[in-house]
């Protein structure tokens, strides 16, 4: 091979060993390789054991998210040649803040579940029929919410997060930007549902605004606005409570 | 290279670790670094940011304690100050003052992220949120400097 680059892998094999240690390998340095061409040329030519996720190849499904030199990347979309001058070595682990399953692959349980708390779905107190049609929407009303619609649940945010790590309850920023997805979506009416959630101590409360998820989210979703928004609105709401108990909370 | 099999059924496992069960495989879980906010500039100045907000509520606390010091009498306000003008209480209070700087500039740099102000249709950016609040602590200076000054 004309160029290579050395790949620097954390490998975690439970039946070979109980911490995980590092392997190097030499891929070949293409200008137009992702990290992700680099992986899949070790496991279709130089060991297939090799463990990790990947779907699209394009940014999309969210899968391949991984620590490259210690910052939470989409693999599928880091350049090879933008690493360390182009030279290497590129330093490859799983995402930091999940339990390591194999290799580069994370058991991502806890995310999924914290996701399906939150009712990630259009709430309707009454649905219309369907010869109504459909629920229509203007551009203005799809504009307060269609940044947090671009969330792929890659994880990255829960990778860059030192909350996340340090009180797991936490229920994380991606999941906190989903339900604001819904809540300032005009057509649902489940955001008194997705409160009692977000409104614990382990909801928006937890976070410290670090901010670093938003810095490392692929889609420019912005997680830790959303959660400071909803800190003003649950704030808002809770002295709406007790100054005028009267009115619907 | 060691080759590792799949662990099908059948087929030898390459197996090393004694603590390993067959098909009962142990998740590796990573203690997170006590320093873990020296590892990311980003981290680093989090926490400098919340760790100023100490030098927030000790100036918060000075100025109640002056105004008490100040009900106790002329005399009294003049000794006050006197201390206040030595040598270590300035370079401290200059130490306090950078502290406050710095958190109020990160503090209101963050500002736009968490208020989201729509007029009508109009959303307002960013830049005008953040300029407000820069605009707001100058005219609170410029308050206290006149009420000082005249």
């Amino acid at each position: 091979m004309a160029e290579s680059i050395t790949l620097q892998i954390q490998r975690y094999r439970p039946e070979e060993e109980e911490e995980p240690v590092w392997q190097s390998f030499e891929v070949p340095r293409h200008d137009e390789w992702m990290v992700l061409d680099g992986l899949n040329y070790i496991k279709d030519n130089l060991d297939g054991s090799l463990s990790y996720r990947w779907a699209c190849r394009m940014g999309v499904c969210g899968s391949c998210g991984m620590l490259v030199n210690g910052e939470p990347v989409l693999t599928c979309a880091t350049y090879l040649s933008e690493l360390g001058g182009g030279r290497g070595p590129v330093r490859i682990e799983p995402l930091t803040g999940f339990p390591v399953i194999r290799d580069l692959v994370g058991d991502i349980g806890d995310f999924i579940t914290k996701l399906q708390r939150i009712k990630p779905w259009i709430i309707r107190q009454e649905d219309k029929p369907l010869s109504q049609g459909e629920y229509l929407q203007t551009p203005e009303e799809l504009a307060l919410y269609q940044q947090y619609s671009m969330c792929i649940n890659c994880m990255l945010c829960y990778s860059a997060c030192p909350i996340y790590a340090l009180e797991p309850d936490f229920i994380g920023p991606a999941v906190i930007a989903l339900a604001q997805r819904y809540n300032l979506d005009p057509r649902d009416e489940g955001s008194e549902e997705r409160g009692d959630v977000l409104s614990q101590h382990a909801g928006i409360w937890a976070c410290t605004f670090v901010g670093e998820c938003s810095a490392v989210c692929p889609k420019h979703v912005d997680p830790a606005g959303a959660i400071q928004r909803y800190k003003v609105t649950a704030t808002a709401e809770w002295f709406k409570s007790v100054l005028l108990p009267w009115g619907k909370r | 290279m060691v080759q590792v099999g799949v662990a099908a059924v059948g087929q030898t496992v390459n197996r090393i670790n004694p603590k390993y069960q067959l098909y009962h495989p142990k998740w590796y879980r990573k203690d997170y670094p006590i320093f873990w906010w020296l590892e990311k500039f980003a981290y680093g100045k989090f926490i400098v940011r919340e760790m100023t907000s100490l030098a927030v509520g000790y100036t918060a606390v000075l100025l109640m304690f002056q105004l008490w010091v100040l009900s106790r009498g002329q005399e009294t306000y003049q000794r006050f100050l006197g201390f206040l003008e030595s040598t270590p209480v300035m370079i401290f209070h200059g130490v306090v003052l950078a502290f406050l700087l710095f958190h109020s500039v990160t503090w209101f740099n963050l500002a736009p992220k968490a208020l989201v102000l729509r007029l009508g249709r109009w959303r307002v950016p960013n830049a005008l949120v953040l300029s407000g609040h820069y605009a707001a602590w100058l005219a609170a200076t410029a308050l206290v400097i006149w009420l000082v000054a005249r």
